[in-house]
């Protein structure tokens, strides 16, 4: 790892967080104000449509110096990002759906040419049937594209993962594309109460982008994007996989120093009353607020009930997921979004081998749940708790299953 | 690092913590070191008796693999000659045949 200086933060010397109230989109596009990067290239698609419109007024209000480039296409709009992006300044994009599909071939290129570009990902289910409501699908679509993806709660989450984004991307160990996902319309369209913190803060947490190298740099010449023959592919391979185990260790440095400066505590993944718990949740996205919910209604039962939202998918902390399970005898994986393997969804895959060889034993069961905006509600996450609980010592639980379809 | 200081520290046998970044290309020019002449399955071969130096043969080369030094065309450049036969083609004189690579010429 490089001598990489991580900034000191001085909150007291900056005017204090303020109280506000907007959507996931708005908080986002807050964020991004704040950042004003130099390039933005985006593409509406619901339900992220919003972001580039908050842009696109931010812009004719005079209150970002962004280039803001309206392209004709999804694919379009990344690989603008990445032609800014290898020039030497910050791009940023937003995508939802079918639109991150259409960006897919070039996802991989601005993950192997080592471009941290930072996209705001607003989770909607991808087609078919068609449906324009939340799941997971698109971006775990995404998940083996080299981009680093950090997953969000709530619009206060999407707003302060947005702030951490780009010094996790643009560190010079990392050098790779960031993913900040929330939910769409459960997250991207309800007002929440937030905290924002003030443009001062925002600024200096976040920083100037200065690359070592870059294509508008008249005193070197560089070539980004050549053919990677077969001597030379793999290796290129193995020096991304060698960044995202970096990003490990710049993640944890990044969200410690935001959360000693907000207040607001950020890790790989968020340990709710785990404590002494005997019986886990796993889960990512808007649905864990309800889980916790649930948690605490049967913690106030007496059951020894807890909740492992993750928040970092890629990377994926395989270590610390083990170590926080090592004490429980049942887990339900929640995934919302369908992988067909006929054998559950990509987190269940990731957790279950994560756990394997590690930390042996558990009864786990990985429900597949919320597709399309399916709703999910509290008294639901007590039937899974209470499922999970159910199993016998002698009993190979079911690998998988549908949670919240309706069956004959 | 410089161009021929880059294509010495990476090559095909490198290991992967000496490649560059994104596989970056650091200066400019490097295709000058890529042997595109083992791609070559047929070769052409210059018969200086029959050359009267027009020089048709070197402005249609792909590869810029036909050396002119002083107004005059030296043998070919078979480090990056892909063996595409335009010149032999081209030549009004005979000048230049192909054969197969490897064979006898």
């Amino acid at each position: 790892m490089s001598d990489y200086k991580y900034p000191k933060i001085d909150k007291k010397s900056k005017a204090p967080a303020f109280r506000e109230r907007m959507s996931g989109n708005e908080a986002v596009s807050y964020a991004i104000r704040q950042i004003d990067p130099d390039v933005i290239a985006a593409f509406p698609i619901t339900p992220s449509t919003e972001i580039p419109q908050y842009i696109s007024k931010y812009k004719a209000d005079g209150k970002i110096s962004t280039e803001f480039v309206t392209v004709e296409s999804e694919h379009s709009a990344m690989s603008a990002c990445i032609g800014a992006s290898a020039s030497g300044v910050r791009a940023m994009t937003a995508t939802s759906s079918a639109g991150m599909a259409l960006m897919y071939e070039l996802l991989y290129v601005a993950a192997s040419d080592r471009l941290p570009v930072v996209m705001a990902a607003v989770n909607r289910a991808l087609t078919g049937p068609i449906n324009i409501n939340a799941d997971h699908s698109d971006s775990m679509g995404a998940r083996d594209s080299g981009w680093i993806q950090i997953y969000s709660e709530n619009a206060q989450e999407a707003y302060d993962n947005m702030l951490m984004a780009h010094r996790i991307g643009e560190h010079p160990d990392v050098k790779l594309p960031v993913m900040i996902c929330q939910d769409g319309f459960i997250t991207s369209h309800a007002i929440e109460n937030i905290l924002l913190e003030s443009d001062e803060f925002a600024k200096e947490f976040v920083g100037e982008y200065t690359p070592e190298k870059f294509l508008l740099n008249t005193k070197e010449s560089l070539g980004v994007g050549p053919y990677g023959i077969s001597p030379y592919y793999m290796e290129a391979k193995r020096g991304q996989e060698q960044a995202m185990e970096n990003a490990r260790e710049v993640i944890a440095q990044i969200s410690k120093l935001y959360s000693d400066a907000t207040g607001r505590l950020y890790d790989f993944f968020e340990a709710y009353r785990m404590d002494d718990a005997e019986y886990a949740i796993l889960i990512m996205g808007s649905a864990s607020g309800t889980a916790k919910d649930a948690v605490d209604n049967l913690r106030a039962e007496g059951k020894k009930v807890g909740l492992i939202k993750l928040r970092v998918f890629r990377p994926f902390p395989f270590d610390k997921i083990a170590q926080a399970l090592s004490k429980v005898k049942g887990l339900a994986i929640m995934d919302r979004s369908e992988g067909f393997s006929a054998s559950g969804g990509p987190l269940g895959a990731e957790v279950r081998s994560a756990l394997y060889g590690r930390v042996d034993g558990i009864k786990t069961i990985n429900y597949i749940y919320g597709l399309g905006g399916r709703d999910m509600r509290v008294r639901d996450f007590e039937d899974i708790y209470a499922e999970i609980m159910a199993i016998k010592a002698d009993e190979i639980p079911e690998l998988y299953k549908y949670y919240g379809v309706r069956e004959r | 690092m410089s161009k021929i200081d880059l294509m010495k520290h990476v090559n095909e046998q490198s290991p992967w913590q000496d490649v560059t970044q994104g596989t970056h290309v650091y200066g400019s020019g490097n295709s000058e070191f890529f042997n595109t002449g083992d791609w070559r399955t047929s070769i052409p071969k210059w018969h200086p008796e029959s050359c009267k130096q027009c020089l048709l043969c070197f402005p249609v080369c792909p590869d810029s693999s036909i050396i002119v030094r002083e107004k005059k065309r030296e043998d070919f450049d078979f480090f990056h000659c892909k063996g595409c036969g335009i010149c032999a083609k081209v030549c009004p004189f005979g000048a230049i045949s192909m054969h197969e690579e490897g064979g006898e010429a």
